[in-house]
């Protein structure tokens, strides 16, 4: 660490990984509702754990991008962080009411939730991965903006390299574009039309901005190769990122509403956005193999490359596998989606935070690398983690291909219900992997408490 | 890479590529805001529609079901309920809720009047009639 305004990094990334804990609870209840399906009702019904599962994996994700941020461009700027005060203000304003929000979709049923928190004043609540309440949207707007004000007075003042450019500027736009966020016309095909410039332009555009600077900020720490290079495919990843990505969002385009040009328009730019997504698996492995030292944390390395590869699985392959108009036609609202949408959010920007935590923790906590007994438990974490997903992924698929060949081909389709219990058993077998992934998410914080040998501080 | 290609080439490439195709987009929009009111079925937006559709949202219905194919795959497509099933049936339906049947998925009882029933009914009416491009495949959803 060498300014010490990094240091509010650290609760942070605390913060988010608590959060991933809690995520992954509701994951496994919600998993246990899909085949036991009166399992903890009425207490928790699966809409409610489904809100807390999804709203807790954007809010530690958010937690993790911060922490990066406050770590990276101080870092990048060569100088002090502009306000630390104002960075660890934040922190805890955005944890009490990412808390007092979880709390209320527990204790408070939604409608009465929604009507005490001015939701009739403005209705903005009552949307996937967008239910939270109005203040705690606003909320969100404030400690970003914040953030920004921060993080934009640091950039100004100090060194302006390509990656905290980067990095700001998808920061901007990830505060930019929550705000269609606050628009909820009653007209149905409009408010679904916007809701994707929050949803696809963040985790297809603004987010993969935020996600190349982090890749790249710590393959320039760990490779120490030279920064020319990893800047000039930073720039031409995220290029390739928004030219494909933004007109790309015509895949969401086809079934809802929208004039049907959408599909030429959808099917052709999003089957370009694996693009980005390889380049970063190609540009993760260049950097390691072309490396001009041996840098002690072996496991910030191998998150590093896990990441150019799972992201490239679950966005590219499993993004394109279901994102031409006539296969989606079949796919759309299955469990297809559900198997993109865990291998994607994993391989990309779990793995991406997970990877810039293991980079930095140990410098927050005074020293280059964990011990070696630590780092072995931290790639046990990371192998169990990894490969439970990625048959998780596959289990949700095979259900979602028997899903559809059951319920939407052939002339006499069963049921949404009955369908459901022909592939329970691809439920199962996606639970009990769900508890293996909980074992590895374990064993990943248990890796912080291994003393073990200490290598040279730095 | 190549070093003929420098960092300010892809600089530039990225702020000019990022620039046209988000103009691009834009432009698309503008188009499809024109289009929409040919296939949105705005004409059958009424209040009753617009309060159905609050209901909808402040029950989080969306947190289990499908609606156009967005949303949770918990719970079936609600997109074309309407025609699966009639107005009749989806207020008896949300009425008997939840069937308490051991071990099958539940869906909580909101306790909604008469009137809110009727809203949420012409809500899904409304939605039903919007033009999908042929979605879903059949009427099991
Ligand atoms: C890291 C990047 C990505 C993440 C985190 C991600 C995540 C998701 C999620 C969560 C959904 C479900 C949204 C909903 O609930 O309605 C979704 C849908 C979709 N994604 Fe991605 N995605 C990514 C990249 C991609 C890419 C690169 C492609 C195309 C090549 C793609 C194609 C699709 C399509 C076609 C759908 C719609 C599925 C449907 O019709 O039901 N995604 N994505
Ligand atoms: C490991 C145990 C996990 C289990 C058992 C689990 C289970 C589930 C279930 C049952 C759903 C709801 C599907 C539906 O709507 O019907 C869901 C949604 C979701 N989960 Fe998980 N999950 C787990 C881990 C994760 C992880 C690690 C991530 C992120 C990387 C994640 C991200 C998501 C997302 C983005 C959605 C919404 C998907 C969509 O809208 O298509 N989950 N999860
Ligand atoms: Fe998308």
């Amino acid at each position: 660490m060498k300014y010490q305004s990094q240091a509010v990094a650290k609760p942070y990334f605390i913060a988010a990984i608590g959060l991933f804990v809690g995520q992954i609870l509701f994951g496994l209840i919600m998993g246990l509702q899909y085949v036991v399906g009166d399992f903890l009702f009425p207490a928790i019904p699966f809409n409610v754990a489904r809100m807390v599962h999804t709203n807790l994996l954007i809010v530690w994700l958010l937690f993790g991008f911060m922490g990066a941020a406050y770590y990276l461009i101080p870092e990048e700027s060569e100088r002090e962080l502009y306000s630390p005060k104002l960075a660890l203000a934040m922190f805890w304003i955005f944890l009490v009411a990412g808390a007092l929000t979880i709390v209320g979709y527990l204790f408070v049923p939604y409608a009465k939730l929604a009507e005490m928190t001015g939701n009739d004043l403005l209705a903005t609540m009552g949307r996937e991965f967008l239910e939270q309440p109005l203040p705690t949207k606003i909320g969100i707007v404030i400690v970003a903006l914040a953030m920004l004000f921060n993080l934009s007075m640091t950039v100004l003042k100090g060194r302006k390299t390509a990656i905290n450019l980067v990095m700001l500027l998808g920061l901007w736009g990830l505060a930019i574009f929550f705000l269609f966020s606050f628009y909820n016309p009653a007209n149905l095909v409009k408010d679904k039309f916007y809701w994707w410039w929050v949803v696809h332009l963040w985790v297809e555009g603004v987010w993969e901005l935020i996600m190349g600077a982090m890749l790249a900020f710590v393959l320039v720490k760990v490779t120490g190769v030279d920064r020319e290079v990893i800047e000039k495919w930073l720039y031409v990843i995220i290029a390739m990122a928004l030219i494909t990505g933004l007109v790309g969002m015509g895949h969401h385009y086809y079934w809802i509403g929208t004039p049907e040009y959408w599909q030429w328009w959808g099917s052709v730019f999003s089957a370009l956005e694996p693009i980005p997504f390889f380049m970063m698996t190609l540009f993760a492995f260049n950097m390691v193999n072309r490396r001009r030292r041996e840098h002690p944390n072996k496991a910030a390395v191998l998150w590093a490359l896990g990441t150019g590869v799972m992201a490239f699985l679950g966005a590219g392959v499993w993004g394109f596998l279901h994102t031409l108009a006539p296969v989606n036609y079949y796919t759309h609202g299955s469990q297809i989606t559900a198997a993109h949408g865990h291998m994607a959010f994993y391989g990309a920007y779990v793995m991406v935070v997970l990877t810039m935590i293991s980079y930095t923790m140990p410098l927050l906590r005074g020293r280059e690398a964990n011990s070696p007994k630590a780092q072995v438990l931290e790639m046990w974490a990371f192998w169990l983690m990894t490969v439970s997903m990625v048959f998780i992924t596959l289990f949700l698929t095979a259900a979602g291909i028997l899903q559809i060949w059951l319920q939407r081909m052939g002339e006499t389709p069963l049921g949404f219900m009955a369908t459901q219990d022909q592939v329970a058993l691809f439920y199962w077998m996606r639970e009990y992997t769900g508890l293996v992934f909980f074992t590895g998410l374990m064993l990943y914080i248990g890796s912080f408490f291994v003393k073990g040998d200490k290598t040279q501080a730095s | 890479m190549s070093s003929a290609f420098t960092k300010s080439a892809a600089r530039n490439i990225f702020y000019g590529g990022a620039v046209f195709f988000f103009l691009l987009l834009l432009g698309l929009t503008f188009d499809t805001m024109q289009t929409l009111p040919k296939r949105d079925n705005r004409a059958n937006l009424t209040d009753s529609v617009e309060r159905g559709k609050h209901i909808w949202e402040t029950r989080n219905c969306i947190g289990c079901h499908t609606l156009l194919g967005e949303g949770a795959y918990f719970a079936p497509e609600l997109g074309n309920v309407y025609t699966r099933r009639g107005p009749e049936f989806i207020k008896a339906w949300i009425k008997a809720q939840p069937t308490g049947a051991p071990g099958r998925r539940q869906m909580p009882n909101f306790n909604l009047s008469e009137e809110q029933l009727d809203d949420l009914v012409a809500f899904l009416k409304y939605a039903s009639e919007i033009n999908t491009a042929k979605w879903p495949p059949n009427i099991e959803g």
